[in-house]
């Protein structure tokens, strides 16, 4: 039988069938963050269990901690709290964690993969739905909740029903100025943001595998946004070479033993897929959300969406909710949305290349007036180092941006970074849900060149206008 | 976990399609480090007019009159009837735990997403998935003066004095709510299992076990 990726990699971590089609299957690493972890801690402690495989495990704080004034540690008790907690249940269980002080702190899924951690072949699981990340690596990688952290800290399986494979097959070459940003919310536009729901989805075409490893993360990443929890593409040469010299990656011998395994990690050319969805990007644009659900995405050269005229996957009353949410427009001109904050970075789009991008276009021009603050947070204080050795972070300041210390931030407002009530803002971020960056937000989520070139503008504009 | 019972109660409604976790529980009542508490915080954004945050009393805020849980005729309700895509977005169990302290048992819709509705068996409550027809008929039937359902998980039913529908819900699933069932203890008993498994891993893949 021919196997997709998906089979070869459940396959390889299946431990036992149950006889009512579950399975118990091995996970090799466990992300840990603050705010899924605290309560299966405790749950594990009145069990009075222990922890199975501890060098399984990654824990670093992220999306509750302060991006400004690290020196002077957490302010808000309660979200110091959490912290702490974390802090302490690490410490007792002596578990590998990267501390707020450590520059290898940093947004989870960005840490992971930068850390060498997370490598091709792994079944990873976080409690965090955008786990889906680290399957840019071909790694089995899904988000759950905290009652599963507990039964993985406990028994480092997870019982599990075989997903069904879907691929989405990605016709034409990426156009200029179209990122994996753009591709993915195209991709939850067409399908809806339930598309996936109940697959794995592997993305294949000869586009996926031009694109870097930090685009295919970004890819992978919003996989969850379509309804899958696990997002794959197959190793090639660029995977390899990423992981190569990483931290915490195999070594010399040990090394070439593992290339010649992870090689592998492709699907067979005849494998067979429960579903198939092609996607045609030859003439695709930049891409941005005006709604309130990922899926409520157009593309940015002309006007928000005429109900009457074309065909969505949501209902129509939700799409009237959300333009009345949003504080737009049926077929309103979207050059003429303004607004208020820029948000750069998260798990989707917090990496060296993004930032890259954004000082490109930023570069020797000012954030317009109308701009409130725009903020630039990247991944992990090992991307923050970098950028900073390139001079990214003086372009980003000159032009009137704030640069941040690593953390989730404005993508889910957990900390002190959040949108007032009503405020509009241009967010490279994955959620554009009601209330997301703070109550009556409202959010657009966009590629970091066009967050860029909207903070420039002060409102949103096609990219490919101004370049 | 306690053991699934039957449920009797009136329906609560809510026509809307996709409701993530985000507006089932908001983000700043995850700064909590306990399982207790979120039901008074449920659908936070919709239910009160004033901003909250965790740690207040929030009987002192201002509701939203419109608020669909408001209608009295919702009251006690442990039955939640809701659109497509239920629970998509982030994976926090918080959103079970809030729909569970609120006092629902039972969440009925014709689809959840993936992480949501694993997190609903791993506590005891019960998400029912419908067909689109199914789904039609009850919701048709909210607004008439008996509202009155029983939700029988054994004989996967659910039925007022007039009407009643089955629903499909799979065999081991059905197990674990009936039976209160700790996925924890079981797995533990395949310990042997799995202590082999990592012992031929670690031939085969040895570099996973790095860390």
């Amino acid at each position: 039988m021919k196997k997709t990726l998906y089979d070869k990699l459940w396959e390889e971590h299946h431990i036992h069938t149950y006889d009512n089609g579950y399975s118990l299957i091995y996970v090799d690493k466990h992300l840990i963050h603050e705010v899924t972890s605290p309560q299966a801690f405790e749950g594990l402690r009145q069990a009075n269990r222990s922890i199975w495989n501890k060098k399984s495990i990654m824990a670093v704080p992220d999306h509750n901690v302060p991006t400004t004034m690290r020196e002077n540690g957490i302010k808000d008790p309660i979200s110091k709290i959490q912290v702490d907690a974390l802090n302490k249940n690490c410490k007792t269980n002596n578990l590998l964690k990267f501390d707020l002080e450590d520059i290898r702190q940093g947004i989870v899924h960005v840490v992971g993969p930068e850390q060498g951690i997370i490598l091709p072949g792994m079944t990873v699981v976080c409690g965090d739905s955008h786990t889906s990340t680290h399957g840019a690596l071909a790694a089995l990688a899904f988000g759950i909740g905290t009652s599963e952290v507990e039964h993985v800290l406990a028994t480092q399986c997870l019982l599990q029903k075989k997903s069904l494979n879907m691929n989405i097959n990605i016709i034409g070459e990426m156009p200029e100025h179209f990122y994996s940003k753009d591709l993915a919310l195209l991709i939850i536009s067409k399908i809806g943001t339930a598309g996936g729901t109940g697959h794995a989805i592997e993305y294949s075409g000869a586009s996926i595998r031009n694109l870097s490893m930090e685009a295919r993360m970004t890819l992978c990443n919003m996989t969850i946004e379509a309804g899958a929890t696990t997002g794959l593409i197959a190793v090639d040469k660029k995977t390899i070479d990423y992981v190569e010299n990483k931290p915490y990656a195999p070594k010399g011998k040990d090394f070439l033993q593992a290339k010649k395994y992870w090689e592998n990690l492709i699907s067979d050319e005849q494998a067979t897929y429960d579903k198939t969805v092609n996607i045609n990007i030859g003439s695709a644009g930049p891409m941005m959300t005006w709604g309130t659900s990922p899926e409520m995405a157009v593309n940015i050269d002309g006007r928000l969406p005429d109900l009457d005229e074309e065909q969505f996957s949501s209902k129509r009353q939700d799409l009237l909710n959300a333009f009345s949410y949003m504080g737009l427009k049926e077929k309103q001109d979207i050059n003429s949305i303004k607004l208020d904050k820029i948000f750069i970075g998260s798990c989707t789009n917090s990496r060296i290349e993004d930032l890259r991008i954004v000082a490109n276009i930023v570069k020797n021009k000012k954030v317009s007036s109308n701009i409130k603050s725009a903020i630039i947070v990247p991944g992990s204080g090992l991307v923050k180092e970098e950028a900073e050795k390139e001079g990214l972070d003086k372009i980003f300041t000159k032009s009137g941006f704030e640069w941040r210390s690593p953390g989730c931030s404005m993508c889910l407002g957990m900390n002190d970074d959040k949108l007032n009530e009503y405020e509009r803002c241009a967010s490279t971020s994955n959620r554009n849900f009601e209330g997301r960056q703070g109550r009556l937000s409202r959010t657009h989520l966009v590629s970091p060149a066009t967050a860029a070139a909207a903070a420039i503008y002060g409102h949103f504009i096609d990219i490919r206008d101004i370049i | 976990m306690k053991k699934f019972k039957n449920v009797e109660s009136v329906i609560a409604y809510i026509d809307r399609k996709n409701i993530d976790t985000d507006a089932i529980i908001p983000k700043q009542y995850l700064k909590s480090v306990t399982r207790e508490g979120f039901g008074e915080t449920l659908f936070d954004d919709w239910r009160y007019i004033d901003p909250g945050k965790l740690g207040d009393n929030h009987s002192l805020r201002k509701k939203n009159p419109e608020f669909f849980l408001h209608n009295s005729k919702y009251d006690g309700a442990k039955i939640l009837l809701t659109g497509d895509n239920f629970g998509c977005g982030s994976s926090r169990e918080h959103a079970v735990w809030a729909i569970m302290d609120y006092g629902f048992d039972v969440v009925i819709s014709t689809s959840f997403a993936d992480i949501f509705y694993n997190n609903c068996f791993k506590n005891g409550l019960l998400p029912i998935v419908l067909s689109q027809d199914d789904f039609e008929a009850i919701s048709a039937r909210i607004s008439e003066k008996n509202n009155q359902y029983a939700v029988n998980l054994e004989n996967q039913l659910i039925s007022c004095i007039d009407f009643e529908i089955k629903f499909e819900i799979d065999k081991r699933r059905k197990h674990v709510l009936l039976e209160g069932i700790d996925d924890i203890s079981e797995t533990l008993k395949l310990s042997k299992k799995i202590k082999n498994y990592e012992d031929s891993k670690l031939i085969k893949t040895p570099w996973i076990f790095n860390g």
